[in-house]
């Protein structure tokens, strides 16, 4: 086993253990958290992959950027940790134990011996380019239409968003800025003119 | 490297169309009042139609492939894309009124359908895993905000739930075996796959492939182990957005499958002929089970899917031109028999009333006989009684598994089919024979397009059974027979 094995093996193992944290830990900050690491041993993967531009575009994108405002609304919610429901630890057994066969059955169908399949020449190695450049232009030229279906996927999470979250709720006290700046005096200020009240009987 | 050609844009041409026309309902929809929402809903079904109207003129009489073989187009494909813009257009029309009834009637209703179409309009064509994804994306994250669309509902929100988490799983199941693939094949192109199928270095890592994309299909048809969701979505989802899940959707469903069954995995037909054997009849058997139990109809409907799917699943065991024929043969009759009976409940619906309980048609012979007759061929074309429509769909597929030597999976069909008659026929009996719960004539809406389009396409089930043998000449056609 060469170095590079051993390194693949402890960053998809880290990878998958964190995955598993991150839909069975109770507290959310800390599955947020185990998905940053998921994120980052992916990264690591991909980087023994020779596929640099996407294992840093992964650490800044999703590391960086969502995981941050995941992590920001979570511990803004008001979560309750809610106690694991009683049919879910009751079935665990029996799902683990599936799961386990499952596991056994798929290994002795791809078999042990043929985990070891002769790796895929290189794309970037075989142009002579650099991974990034290769990546840049297969991306607009072999993989152009997907790339372009895949913006249409962006743009449909954009609109979907809008039905999900806009509602426009009545009674809700809001504030409008614009109309805020505009105030004038004499909308907040009213000055009456009265005559100067005495109490009776008393004489000033 | 493909050096980029303008041809490819010809042959992409009416899909740049329908992306043209949906960018221009986005604008226009936001300039128009609520109340003016009949311009997005007219401006819509236009794009549909005039997307039609390109997909037809511009049909190749050969397989034509654009963008590196990412994209095909040949016969099937534009069947499959006239059907889905059709049914599309149907459940536009059925689902406007229960919409606005609801105050649901928003203009992203619209634009998510539109998304969704597009995708399956992509799907159909998909010439390599990644388009066929990346279609399959399209379609299935427009659909799952539709169902969510009735925030307010406490079982359309758990319906888009299910949805969302079980079609990611799907979608896991199905990327993970495109993995495999890759990684016995060496390549994402589906024609190159099916090419380098027979002197592949490890058959059984391909094998491996093939079971997680039967699985993640499986789940997309909603086929018996991996039907969980569709009751619950069908019954959770506004009944307009079922409508068209309802019924487009599995046109897409057969065009994915055939796509990467037969495209891009002919060569291992042995492998994957036998699990969708086995999820065939259990399909069958589960589907029309509990089907009986069913007192709502929606859910009586989408488990009398689950088992419609077994029929559509006859037709791909053979791995034969013949079956698939069959299959979209079936698909197509499905699809334009499903959005009607959808219909027929967002037809009965008001503000406050659903109309999906089965006791809701009770004697609706007595307050409308037009529509009894109509929902009436609408149940047997379900059921499959001759002659209407789907008595010819069930006929063909059942033909095709006993020409492939299945003949044990058509008499289990068969003896499925006639416990799912029981089913069909109580709904017409509820209609005929029993007492209406509400007196006086029926309601309806004010609608007229809804009404005369639902009224012509429960009556074309009867006419298409007389005209089925030149759509089937067209299927068989289309697979090249």
């Amino acid at each position: 086993m060469t170095f590079e094995l051993v390194c693949f093996y402890v960053f998809a193992a880290v990878a998958a253990a964190a995955a598993l944290a991150v839909i069975s830990v109770r507290n959310p900050v800390v599955a947020a958290l185990s998905l940053v690491l998921t994120f980052f041993s992916m990264a690591c993967v991909w980087l023994l992959a020779d596929a640099e531009f996407l294992a840093v575009a992964l650490v800044l994108v999703y590391v960086g950027a969502v995981m941050v405002l995941f992590l920001f609304v979570v511990m803004m919610l008001d979560i309750e940790l809610v106690p694991l429901r009683e049919t879910a630890s009751r079935f665990l057994p029996i799902g683990v134990a599936v799961a386990a066969v499952m596991l056994v059955e798929m290994l002795m169908l791809i078999g042990v011996r043929s985990l070891k399949v002769e790796p895929i020449a290189d794309p970037a190695a075989t142009a002579g380019l650099s991974n990034i450049e290769w990546l840049a232009r297969s991306l607009f030229t072999d993989y152009l239409l997907p790339f372009e279906v895949a913006a249409l996927i962006l743009t449909v999470g954009l609109i979907a968003a809008v039905p999900l979250t806009l509602r426009h709720r009545v009674g809700v006290k809001k504030q409008n800025p614009s109309r805020q700046v505009q105030v004038r005096r004499e909308d907040r200020l009213r000055i009456i003119k009265m005559a100067a009240e005495t109490k009776q009987g008393e004489s000033p | 490297m493909t050096e980029f050609n303008t041809r490819d844009l010809v042959t992409i041409l009416p899909e740049l169309v329908f992306l043209g026309s949906i960018g221009a309902i986005l604008i226009v929809d936001l300039f128009i009042k609520p109340s003016q929402r009949i311009v997005t809903h007219v401006l819509s079904i236009l794009a549909l139609a005039v997307t039609a109207g390109f997909v037809w003129s511009a049909a190749p009489a050969e397989r034509v492939t654009a963008f590196g073989g990412m994209f095909v187009v040949d016969m099937i494909a534009t069947t499959l894309k006239l059907a889905v813009l059709l049914t599309t257009a149907l459940a536009l029309v059925y689902g406007r009124h229960y919409m606005q009834e609801r105050k649901l009637l928003v203009g992203e209703f619209y634009l998510l359908i539109l998304f969704a179409t597009l995708g399956m309009l992509l799907l159909v064509s998909a010439g390599n895993l990644v388009t066929a994804y990346l279609g399959l994306e399209l379609l299935a994250l427009s659909s799952y905000a539709l169902v969510a669309l009735n925030r307010d509902s406490a079982i359309a929100a758990e319906a888009a739930i299910k949805y969302f988490v079980l079609g990611a799983l799907a979608s896991g199941m199905l990327l993970y075996g495109m993995s495999m693939v890759y990684g016995a094949t060496g390549t994402l192109d589906l024609a190159r796959i099916v090419a380098a199928t027979p002197d592949v270095q490890h058959p059984n890592l391909l094998a491996v492939g093939v079971v997680f994309i039967v699985v993640g299909v499986a789940f997309k048809l909603g086929a018996v182990p991996f039907h969980m969701w569709l009751p619950d979505v069908y019954h959770g989802a506004p009944t307009a957005v079922t409508t068209f899940i309802g019924s487009a959707p599995k046109l897409a469903a057969f065009g994915l499958a055939y796509r990467l069954l037969e495209d891009g995995l002919g060569g291992m037909s042995p492998h994957w002929s036998q699990m969708l054997a086995i999820l065939a009849v259990l399909s069958l058997a589960v589907g029309n089970l509990f089907a009986i139990a069913q007192t709502n109809l929606k859910r009586m409907l989408a488990y009398s899917t689950i088992s419609h799917v077994g029929f559509l699943l006859l037709g791909f065991v053979g791995a034969t031109p013949a079956g698939y024929a069959a299959a979209m043969f079936y698909a197509v009759a499905y699809a334009l028999t499903a959005v009607v009976a959808f219909g027929m409940i967002a037809l009965l619906a008001r503000a406050g009333f659903e109309a999906d309980e089965i006791d809701d048609f009770k004697g609706l012979n007595q307050r409308s006989p037009w529509y009894a007759a109509v929902m009436a061929t609408i149940m047997f074309s379900l059921a499959g009684v001759p002659p209407l429509f789907g008595f010819f769909a069930k006929l063909l597929v059942l033909k095709s598994a006993v020409d492939a030597g299945y003949l044990w999976l058509a008499i289990v069909a068969i003896v499925f089919a006639i416990v799912g008659l029981f089913y069909y026929l109580r709904v017409v009996k509820v209609m005929y024979f029993d007492d209406a719960i509400e007196g006086g004539t029926l309601v309806l809406p004010a609608d007229r397009p809804l009404r005369w389009v639902l009224s012509v396409n429960g009556i074309a089930l009867l006419g298409l059974g007389f005209a089925s043998g030149p759509l089937f000449a067209w299927c068989n056609r289309a697979f090249g027979l």
